[in-house]
């Protein structure tokens, strides 16, 4: 298999060039995986809250907090905010951490 | 009074159809001259930008479903209608994480390209078109109905003549300016939609010292503290509302419109960025129809929707009329009326991909086809697609426009999700495993409404139905997983666990070690293989 592993060539047998480790490409792809799926994850557990609650207890999700506010649409703005947080997180990770690491190994793959 | 008005063609409103309408035809003249390869029809020759394209991905998404249908569906029954809001919405994260930089660097023009990448070509096409057609159908169904509605009740045209407008002005703009012309007018549409609803919302609150809260007690205060709550109306047990909520969620991310908007941009890296911008700007869309529908509900009242439209569809151009008379109605029927246009012209160029890029190009001539040859095709097929498009409105009026895309969401959720999903992610999927997760998801989602409530019951009328469910995702997408496991298990593709390296490689990395990000194009397995 002629990955970039090979073409890093011999300083990327000991893992390491120029004093820093150079992340392969199965470790970025797992790690890419792995954000993926917590981030898919914390948005099935945040959304299927919000449903499930739908769907076994109305009266709770009818119960009123204050005049004008159920729980029901208070759960839904959050949901809202949620969205928003999760796909900054992830948009965050990817440009800081994913694109830098991406370039290096491509750039390993032209030399 | 206000019954009287509508349907009498007030000048205000036609000069802003018209105002739209010239735009609209202003910006396919542009795009024209800028059209003249199948890459520049299908994805904007990849030049748009990722906030662009989030803008057009929100014009594309924040279909007539989200604008006259959940604020009908928020005005007649409360809560339940956000029921929908929220499920729209919580499907973006889901395609930004699993779906759209994989996309973007597997695939051509249609979510095929990415599915069919290892396996063999003409089975998984084959299945995939299947897929898409059957969304694309039912999705525009659901907006040729908004359209007609709208229109018909804002000029007192016949409803037919309405559909035949709505179809000719996209027809129009999708063979002379394609993907270009059609990303602008999402652009437009999108600017228009957030702006028109922010004004709208604004209005309605300022009748209630500016606090959704003193609008949302008024309206509990008027049809009871139920409208606050989950009812009955829309999901009616447990299932159906797990049901629904499986379908909203992973419907987004086999929707292939909004797939195929991916391949406008040229890179990863932008294609991230663009479901960031649409995420924000269609959450913020959504949290505008709660006060729309609520001040729909309270201002102009149940009885006066419902009248008008059974299905509560003008629940939002109604609001308008009565915070900001009939300049504002105007102004908001236009804004409807582009982003029906926007939105019909997205799923019928992703109809005629399908029928001309993966049907004619990759099945009928094994990806051989010359590039006149490639562009002429696509143009018939998004004739064929328009024509199916006007036939349907006119067939099936009177739904509500929300339920029928909560219906095409569920075939998106059960046809293409799992098998793109499984073809991007797991060594072992089969060409077999493909096609059979793909049959299997859109015929037991087809069959399933079939069967249903929704159509047996709302629609023939009968008693009973076979199906309890509104919804059939519940069902039809975890079956269509374990159908593509099982028959990938079962049958071996040594050609496809062979290339997973490299498309994995070229998903995760892209591309960009060649000069233009879009060249080569896809490799395709050889069709002997």
């Amino acid at each position: 298999m002629s990955t970039a592993d090979d073409v890093l060539g011999p300083d990327d047998q000991a893992g390491r060039r120029g004093g820093r480790r150079i992340e392969t490409f199965e470790e970025l792809a797992a790690r890419r995986r792995r954000i993926a799926l917590w981030l898919t994850a914390a948005m099935l557990v945040v959304y299927f809250t919000f449903i499930l609650l739908i769907a076994f207890d109305k009266s709770l999700m009818a119960r009123k907090l204050t005049d004008g506010l159920s729980l029901g649409i208070l759960l839904g703005v959050i949901v809202v905010l949620a969205t928003w947080v999760l796909t900054w997180i992830y948009v965050r990770w990817a440009n800081r951490s994913y694109e830098p690491a991406a370039r290096r190994l491509n750039e390993g793959v032209e030399r | 009074m206000i019954l009287a008005k509508i349907g009498d063609p007030d000048a205000t409103a036609i000069a802003f159809f018209v105002a739209f309408i010239v735009v609209a035809l202003a910006i396919t003249y542009w795009a024209a001259r800028r059209t003249r390869t199948t890459e520049q029809f299908y994805a904007a020759g990849h030049t748009v930008s990722g906030f662009q394209n989030g803008l057009a991905l929100a014009g594309d998404y924040m279909s007539a479903a989200s604008f006259l249908g959940i604020a009908g569906l928020v005005a007649l029954f409360g809560f339940d209608g956000l029921i929908y809001s929220i499920g729209f919405l919580v499907g973006w994260p889901i395609v930004l994480f699993l779906i759209a930089e994989p996309l973007r660097n597997l695939g051509k023009y249609t979510f095929a390209d990415v599915v069919a990448y290892r396996l063999r070509q003409t089975p998984v096409r084959m299945a995939a078109a299947v897929g898409t057609l059957s969304v694309v159908v039912f999705y525009l169904i659901a907006q040729m109905v908004g359209a007609g509605t709208l229109i018909k009740l804002m000029f007192g045209l016949d409803y037919w003549v309405a559909v035949l407008i709505v179809g000719a002005v996209m027809m129009t703009l999708l063979l002379v300016g394609g993907m270009i012309a059609t990303t602008w007018v999402q652009i437009v549409k999108a600017v228009l939609l957030l702006g028109g609803a922010l004004v709208l919302a604004i209005w309605t609150l300022s009748k209630f010292n500016m606090n959704p809260l003193d609008l949302f007690a008024n309206a509990a205060d008027k049809n009871g503290d139920k409208v606050l709550g989950p009812g009955d109306k829309i999901v009616t047990g447990s299932a159906d509302a797990v049901s629904l909520g499986l379908a909203l969620m992973f419907g987004t991310a086999g929707l292939p419109h909004i797939l195929m908007r991916f391949y406008t941009v040229p890179d990863a890296a932008a294609a991230r960025s663009s479901v960031n911008w649409a995420t924000l700007f269609i959450g913020f869309f959504y949290l505008l129809t709660f006060v729309l529908g609520f001040g729909a509900m309270t201002l102009v009242g149940q009885g006066p929707i419902s009248e008008i439209d059974e299905a509560g569809n003008m629940a939002a151009p109604l609001l308008a009329q009565e915070v900001g008379g009939e300049p504002f109605l105007g102004f908001i029927a236009a804004v409807a009326f582009a982003t029906i246009l926007a939105v019909v012209a997205g799923l019928t160029l992703s109809g005629a991909a399908a029928l001309s890029h993966d049907l004619w190009v990759n099945v009928v001539r094994h990806g051989e086809a010359p590039e006149h040859e490639q562009l002429r095709v696509a143009r018939v097929a998004t004739i064929l697609m328009g024509a199916a498009a006007i036939a349907l409105g006119i067939a099936l009026e009177g739904q509500n426009v929300a339920y029928m895309v909560g219906l095409a969401f569920a075939i998106a959720a059960s046809a293409n999700f799992p098998a793109l999903l499984m073809s991007i992610t797991w060594r072992k999927f089969t060409t077999w495993g493909a096609v059979a997760s793909i049959v299997v998801g859109a015929v037991t989602a087809l069959v399933l409404i079939y069967i249903s409530p929704t159509i047996q019951e709302d629609v023939l009328e009968k008693s009973d139905s076979l199906f309890p469910l509104k919804n059939p995702a519940l069902v039809s997408m975890p079956l269509a997983f374990i159908v593509g496991i099982v028959v990938s298990l079962m049958t071996r593709d040594e050609v496809a666990e062979e290339r997973f390296a490299e498309a994995d490689r070229r998903m995760h990395l892209g591309i960009r070690t060649t000069p233009s990000p879009v060249e080569p194009p896809v490799a395709p397995r050889p069709a002997g293989r």
